[in-house]
């Protein structure tokens, strides 16, 4: 049986990558930011996971406008990562698990979930600047991924509450795989920022705090929010952070926290990790 | 065409991403989109008019970018993901778009933001069970 140890949520800016890629993360203006990984990065030395599923939205890269999964889930034995414009350079390639991805697939269409299955999809700056700043830059890449990719992008996009629905369908489809495999929930995005009109530059510390407090022990508070809501409090872009919620839906109820870090502003955002495990 | 109202439509200086914007800046997105390959920067910069009409934009859509004026872009339709496939490589970031949206310069968007962080060390040791390093 496939075993959820726990999950960890991270910004996915592309400027973390940036960062990374000149190697500016001991700088003044990223220390704080980066130096707040090395505690989620050391629980997953120890947590060992054998397979990651890392929740995300695409900007862009694999999925244009003309078609737009509200949920899409990556069912190959490798992702690439390419150009999304900005000049930086693809990172290595990730191994996939396909045979993991179909479980899920099925388990979620038999929970009503009515998922996207994609068997080839690149990978944007959503999954990989979390998984370098989790893992490191590391060639070939320590675990194997599983893409699950979310509409925050063109409204209508899910509610909270059904993003805490699809972890909570998630958790049942990776319960019941018969590998005996140790598997990590990433859930990426946010927090607070809004990058477009009069408004950008948005950031609400309060909101952000309440979210990472709320989403360790009481999740249900936020599937309470409307996207309207949400947007209004935590930007257009802010959005993003339903997709925690995949994760904390896939934990148990009761969990260990871990590790909590929040440091704004980061780029335009306020950023936060959250490290959960299952008693 | 009769498009539904919203509830976030009044959310100030905000432009909510839905097919009522996506739906009339289509090929302006999709232009945008195409900028994900080297040789499409390249052609676009080779000849910004030409490009637009191969794209299929019309008059409004081809003068907003071929005078890459980013708050007409937005108010037109384009996401804003995509605009920054457009500003990246022209040297621009995403908080010199911040700046252009606020008509201010990109330090005091810059300096707008930094504010956002004042006292937060303060405010999450008061909380107790945040990281301090």
């Amino acid at each position: 049986m496939a075993k959820i140890i726990g999950g960890v949520t991270s910004s996915h800016i592309p400027a973390i990558g940036n960062a990374i890629s000149q190697n500016l993360t001991q700088e003044p203006y990223w220390k704080r930011f980066f130096d707040g990984y090395q505690p989620a990065k050391s629980w997953l030395e120890e947590a060992k996971p054998d397979v990651v599923v890392v929740v995300y939205n695409d900007h862009g890269l694999n999925f244009f406008l003309d078609k737009i999964p509200t949920f899409a889930i990556g069912c190959a034995d490798q992702y690439h990562n390419a150009d999304e414009g900005w000049g930086l350079k693809p990172v290595a390639p990730f191994t996939g698990n396909a045979a993991l991805s179909w479980h899920i697939a099925e388990s979620f269409i038999a929970q009503e979930f009515d998922i996207c299955t994609c068997q080839e999809m690149l990978v944007d700056h959503g999954l990989v600047n979390p998984m370098r700043a989790l893992f490191g830059d590391q060639e070939p890449w320590p675990v194997q991924v599983i893409p699950l990719v979310i509409n925050t992008v063109q409204h209508p996009v899910p509610s909270a509450k059904r993003c805490l629905k699809l972890g909570q369908a998630l958790k049942v489809a990776l319960e019941s795989y018969p590998e005996d495999l140790r598997v990590v929930v990433i859930g990426t995005g946010g927090m607070s920022h809004q990058l477009q009109g009069e408004r950008a530059g948005l950031i609400d510390v309060e909101f952000d705090l309440e979210c990472i407090d709320k989403i360790a022990t009481d999740p249900e508070w936020l599937t309470q929010m409307s996207n309207t809501e949400i947007i209004r409090r935590a930007g257009t872009e802010g959005i993003e952070t339903i997709m925690w919620l995949v994760m904390r839906g896939a934990l148990e109820q009761k969990c260990n926290v871990i590790h909590k870090h929040y440091h704004a502003p980061i780029s335009n955002t306020g950023a936060g990790v959250l490290v959960l495990e299952n008693q | 065409m009769n498009w539904k109202k919203h509830d976030y439509d009044d959310i100030p200086g905000t432009y909510v991403f839905d097919g009522q914007r996506a739906h009339p800046a289509y090929a302006l997105n999709k232009l945008l989109y195409t900028f994900n390959q080297q040789q499409n920067r390249d052609a676009f910069d080779a000849d910004p008019a030409a490009y637009c009409d191969q794209l299929g934009l019309n008059a409004e859509l081809k003068e907003a970018v071929v005078q890459q004026d980013f708050m007409k872009m937005l108010r037109l339709g384009a996401n804003i993901y995509y605009l920054a496939k457009m500003a990246v490589p022209r040297g621009m970031s995403v908080q010199d778009i911040g700046a252009a949206f606020q008509q201010i310069t990109t330090p005091e968007f810059q300096q707008k933001l930094a504010e956002k962080g004042h006292n937060l060390s303060a405010k999450l040791e008061t909380k107790g069970d945040y990281w301090h390093g």
